[in-house]
This record gives C-alpha cells, structure tokens and sequence, in this order.
C-alpha cells in the first residue's frame, strides 16, 4: 500500500514543481508594471468615487495623478486641500492652490412666491417633467421640485425641503462633486467658491425671461434692473439675458447688493446681524412685499 | 378582418359623440394663433400690430421647405404678438387678434356645392397645399406638399387614406367622413393626381360601419377608391400598422412609408385638400370632438383655429366639477394640457375631459416580468427593458435596442399591471438619444 502513496506524492509533487516553472515563465513573460505608487495615491484618496474630479472613480484618478507632468486641473472635491497636498508630496510634485466650492441652488421659488398654475401627477423625475412641459408654474427655468439632485448626491449632503419644496444643500457635507450639477436638467445648481464661515451672496434666480413676465411667475425673481451691477464697485456682477450673475471670485461679501435688489432674488447667508437692524428690516419688508 | 399582426390593445371605446352631426362653433371674441403649429422650422409672422386682417388672410409664411403657412381664423384686428402656452405645454410665439366681424377673403368660395372637376396639374396642386397651409390632420401635422412632391428615385404606387381613428373618444374623422364624404373623395381624387396613381385605398376601423357604407356607396363615381374595414385594434391607425394591414409590406425601422412606394394622408387631410385647391380655403378650421363622459353636451364642431380650449368647453356645457384632467387629443397618445386658455391648433383632433377618478395615476409597483408589454408592442419592442435603460441613462444601449422605433402609441403603460410608466421614460429616452445623435453630428 505505501508504495503507491509515495508514487503519488511523488508524480504529484513533480507536476506541481513543473507547473510552478512554467507559471514564473509565463507570468514573468506578460508581466505588466504597475506604478506602485497608484496604491499608494489610492490609499489616501476619500475611495468615494464620486467622479467629482472628472475620472472614472478614484483608480482612474490615482492614475491621472502619478502620469500627470504637474498637478494644475486636477483636484479631488470630496478630499480637499489635504488630499492633494498629501498626494504631492507622496509624488515629489506641487499642488496648486485651489479654492473650496460649494453648491448652491439658482432657484428661491418657494409655493409663497411662485404661484402654482397646474398639478403635476406624472413619474416624480425631473428630466421626465421638464421635457413634458414648462412644470407646475409659470416658470420655465426654475426648481421642478422632484428631486433627481437629492438622488444624485452620493454624500448625503441634500434632501428635499418638505415646506418650500426645493432641495437644500448641506454646506458642511457638500464636497462640490458636481453629480448634483449634472443630474438638475435645468443646469439650477452651481459650484461656488466657498467663503469664511461659509458665508455666501448669491442670486437665486434662473429666470431668462423679460422683468415683466418672470415677476408674474414668481415674486422673487431677477428683473435684469442693473441696480446691483450699479451698486458694486468689484466688477462681481454681470447681466445678460435678464439674468444678474454674482462672481463668487470677484464677491467680497460686501452685502451691499442684497440690500438693494428690489424683488430679494439676491439671498445672503450666514452673516451677522446687519448693524442699523430697524432700517434692514424695513428694507426687508420693501423687498418682499406681501402681495 | 385586415389588421397589423403583431401587438395591440382594446381600450374601451367610449365614441360618445359619433351619433352627433358637426355644428359650427360661434365666432370667439378673440384668437391666439400660435406660428408654429406644424412640425418644420416656425413661420414668419407677416402682421404688426394694429392690422386689419381678414379671414383666410396669411398672417405668417413658411420659412424654408418644411414649414407651412398660417392664415387668420377671424375678421379683426391684430392685438400684440406674444408668447402663450400651446398644447404642448410650452411657450411659443403667437398673434393675438380681436375679432371684429366675420369677413372672408374674397377668393373663397363659400358656396356649398361640391366641384368635382380638377382643373389643375399635379404641381398646381402641390402648391394651393402650400399656398393654403395644408398639414397632415391626423395628429403629426407634417406640412403635406412635403409628402406630395416625390423626391426624384423614389416611385410611389399606391395611395393610403387614413380614416381609422383608432383614439377611443375621438370623432371627427368619421363625422366628417359621413357629413362630407364627397367632399373627401375628390380630395383623395385630387391627391391621387398630384401624386400621379391610379389607386387609393381607404382604411376604417370596422366600428364606423355607416362611414364605410356611405363612402362605399359613393365611390363608383370615383374610380380608383376603395374602401377597407379593419378589425377594431388600437393603434390601428399608426402609420406603419395601416401600411402593414392594407397592402402587406413592412416599412423598415428609420424609414418612410415612401420607401415601400406609399404615402398615407389623413381623411380630414384629404378634405381640407378639397377645401384648399377647388374653394381656394385655407386651412384655418378643423373638425374638433369635445368629449368627456361628466360634460353636459359633448359634440364636433367646425373650430376655427386660435380658439382657445376654454371656449370650446364653456359651448360644450362649462367643465364639470369632477374633472381631473383636460387632454388635448385621445386618451391614449393626447396631453393633459396645462391650462384652459392653451389654443385650437391644425393639430387639436379632439379635447377629451377626464373625470378625477380615471385620470388619476395608480401606484407604480416593481415590473413582475409578466411581459404583457412585449406582447402588446406593435413595433416588436421590449419596452420594460427600454425603460430601464432609459431611467439609468443608457441611451447607447437603449438605442441598440431600437427605442427611436417607439412611435409613442402608449399600448405598454395601458396594459402594465404594475403601473410603470414605461412610456414616459422611454419618451425620455428617445429624446435625449436625439439630443446625444445630434451632439454627435457637430462633433
């Protein structure tokens, strides 16, 4: 009996010695190198792949990274300044400084200013209500409420608004990787610079209609009156197709432009009370007259 | 029975109008005609404010081939060009005119006798269709000198009429097939010149049984007409399905019915044909059902185009207290319209009033795998599969799988027991695999 369990370790144990010098052969033979600093840049990335940089997930982007001659256009949102600076010197290279941004939604048409003018029923997607029609008021350009931005955040840092039915962003959370900007069909949401403690002006209006008409639609939207251009000495704010646009580079957060807008589709946050508080509050009240 | 093999759906008829005769709505008191109420590029508004125009007057030209022109329904004076939310639940430009009287151009002829003669050669033909603003009145509005004048190569031998009106509700195709069913087979006799054959062939759904014997009755005085019944099957009277019943042949997928040497024109096409080239009419009327099972006196009327919706409703008896839903066109491929004052276009077959209870949407439930919607799909399409290609944003694959095919005839969300709405995302679909086509063909 023993001498056919040692023939068989035996002629085994030589086919696995065969195949193991064939496999080194083999495997020496379509070796492909790797970078083996990719792991290491993958290990420090957030592994959210996200796509926020504008690469297929977080390899694609360690990649990029290790190949890249300089640093300049890439950036990781959800890993910041940190990241970047630790994948820099990982690979000898220099990061540039890039600012933080923040989402932020171009829409403030809440049911109290922006009058509703039909009844929705259909498939609560945004894409499917904006290629059916205009949407539940008469403004064509702004928030159609059904959320596709909210399902699109893959942080958790938006949900929907039950009182205003509009998404809210959490600034805390939102890492600015843009998934919420591509899912809006009605391009509301932009990326903005993020400023101390999170303070921001912007306008909250997509409206490109006539003063007239987009102020039918709702109460708060932008008329193109040019008195915030007028009142900005930075050069921020621009108009073009009834539509005013803040700079958030050139923005100093003076405040003066919210103070001015005649209809409050400039919208400020996370400011210190305004010193004369009375006159603010009167001005508050002009801003937004109860109709 | 002659019908489409494959697919199709038997949704309650509901033809509540079909016994009652057409009547002329009542002048309004004033229009909003949009200038775009064809497919093709708008047209080119002709008038300012402040003119004087009269009925049948051309208030705006066609702009380039595939366009059509638009004619004023009233007597009046032009009020502002301004945009106003149409049918489709957009804006677009429109001319609003306050009526004054009812004066017509005097080239038309009002009487009420009936020319069978045609004095003109094909191409004269073609352009009084040009020149009056005809469109196909069957739904898709596609300007029809464009569908008359054969390109060269191409040979076309026989010529389809559709009167299915396969749309449950919907009767003004077969009012009007009864109440002028001369008048429409000289249009057919007309459109058989100008597309030089020497066979028509009309096709009606079997449940318009007085239609098919009064136009067969009279089509001895016509040679090269024949009428055809077809099995009651929605969607009949799609284009390709008609093509496929009639004469047997198969449009191929991205084609025209012109490659399969036919052409199909709409019965209300056919008489406003007529209209155009032996009275000199424009088209700025049409037959429209307004219907609904809550509304106090359903009926067809003559409308002037411009008219806006809520008027029809306020002569068909106001709008009653249940309903849920106003849909411009049948029940199954129309559009809830978003407001009342949305106006009469060349286009508008019909305005349905859904009461609350049937218009409201079920709850949509995960897709079983029952494939009731494959087994329907007169196209040969898997449309659970198109949906959720469409809803994850795989428009390439979507395409592979022949969703520009989907002609929208709403058979798969009609028939789904789980209430998905499969249509609606593969309507999605096809348009945004539009949009990436044409991105692609910048590039």
């Amino acid at each position: 009996m023993s001498h056919i369990i040692i023939i068989t370790i035996l002629s085994l144990g030589v086919l696995a010695l065969l195949a193991a010098i064939i496999l080194y052969f083999i495997a020496q033979k379509f070796k492909v190198y790797e970078d083996p600093r990719i792991d290491e840049i993958q290990a420090i990335l957030p592994g959210a792949n996200c796509g926020g940089c504008g690469f297929a997930g977080c390899r694609a982007f360690a990649e990029a990274l290790v190949r890249a001659e300089s640093f300049d256009g890439l950036n990781c949102p959800p890993g910041g300044a940190d990241v970047m600076a630790e994948a820099a010197r990982l690979l000898g290279k220099e990061a540039p400084e890039v600012d933080p941004l923040v989402a932020v939604l171009k829409c403030n048409g809440r049911p109290e200013y922006r009058p509703l003018t039909s009844f929705y029923d259909g498939v609560p997607d945004c894409r499917i209500a904006h290629s059916l029609y205009l949407g539940e008021t008469d403004c064509s350009y702004g928030c159609l409420g059904k959320g596709d931005c909210v399902r699109a955040c893959p942080f958790d840092a938006m949900y929907m608004n039950s009182e205003t039915g509009l998404p809210e962003i959490i600034d805390d959370k939102c890492v600015a990787c843009g998934n919420c900007v591509k899912a809006c069909p009605r391009n509301l949401i932009e990326l903005r610079k993020k400023a101390r403690k999170d303070r921001k002006i912007y306008v909250a209006c997509s409206n490109c209609d006539r003063g007239g008409p987009a102020r039918r639609a709702c109460r708060v939207a932008c008329i193109a009156c040019m008195k915030c251009v007028k009142v900005c000495k930075f050069d921020a704010i621009t108009v073009e197709n009834y539509l005013a646009y803040i700079d958030s580079f050139k923005c100093t957060l003076c405040r003066k432009c919210v103070a001015e807008c005649p209809t409050g589709s400039i919208l400020e946050f996370n400011f210190p009370p305004r010193k004369p508080a009375a006159e603010v509050t009167s001005q508050t009240i002009k801003v937004n007259p109860e109709v | 029975m002659k019908t489409f093999p494959l697919g199709g759906v038997h949704p309650p008829e509901n033809k509540l109008t079909a016994g009652i005769p057409i009547r002329y709505l009542p002048i309004p008191p004033s229009v909003a005609i949009p200038v775009t109420q064809h497919i093709g590029s708008p047209s080119e508004i002709l008038v300012k404010k402040g003119d004087m125009v009269k009925t049948g007057q051309i208030i705006a030209a066609s702009k380039g081939f595939v366009s059509a022109n638009i004619h004023s329904s009233v007597t009046g004076v032009v009020n502002k060009t301004d945009s106003v939310i149409d049918a489709s639940g957009f804006r677009q430009t429109a001319v609003f005119i306050d009526t004054t009287e009812d004066e017509w151009l005097e080239t038309i002829d009002r009487s009420s006798e009936i020319i069978t003669e045609i004095k003109y050669s094909p191409e004269e033909i073609i352009d009084k269709c040009l020149e009056s603003g005809i469109v196909g009145l069957g739904g898709a509005t596609f300007p029809s000198h464009v569908k008359l004048s054969i390109p060269r190569g191409k040979r076309c031998d026989v010529l389809i009429i559709n009167g299915v009106e396969c749309e449950p509700y919907l009767t003004s195709d077969h009012r009007l097939m009864l109440e002028r069913s001369e008048e429409i087979l000289v249009g057919i006799t007309i459109l058989m010149k100008a597309l030089r054959v020497t066979q028509a062939m009309i096709g009606i759904e079997n449940n318009k049984k007085d239609a098919i014997a009064r136009l067969t009755g009279l089509s001895g005085k016509f040679p090269g007409i024949s009428i055809h019944g077809l099995k009651v099957k929605y969607p009949q009277g799609a284009e390709k399905q008609l093509i496929k019943a009639l004469i047997k042949r198969e449009v191929p997928s991205g084609r025209l019915p012109l490659d399969v040497n036919t052409v199909v024109h709409n019965v209300g096409t056919a008489f406003a044909v007529y209209e155009a080239v032996q009275k000199n009419k424009p088209l700025f009327e049409r037959v429209v059902t307004i219907t609904g099972k809550s509304l106090a006196s359903p009926g067809n009327y003559f409308v002037r185009t411009g008219t806006s919706v809520r008027y029809l409703i306020e002569a068909a008896g106001g709008v009653p207290e249940n309903t849920g839903k106003i849909i411009s066109g049948g029940p199954m491929m129309g559009k809830a319209v978003s407001n009342a004052d949305v106006p009469v276009v060349k286009g508008t077959s019909g305005i349905v009033l859904i009461p609350e209870e049937e218009s409201s949407r079920s709850e949509m439930t995960p897709c079983i795998r029952c494939a009731k919607c494959v087994s329907v799909c007169p196209l040969n399409l898997e449309p659970y599969l198109l949906m959720t290609l469409s809803e994850k944003g795989e428009f390439e694959r979507a395409v592979a799988e022949g969703i520009t095919d989907c002609m929208e005839c709403g058979s798969c969300s009609y028939c789904c027991p789980a209430h998905r709405p499969l249509l609606d995302y593969i309507r999605l679909g096809k348009s945004l695999a539009a949009k990436m086509a044409r991105k692609q063909m910048v590039k």
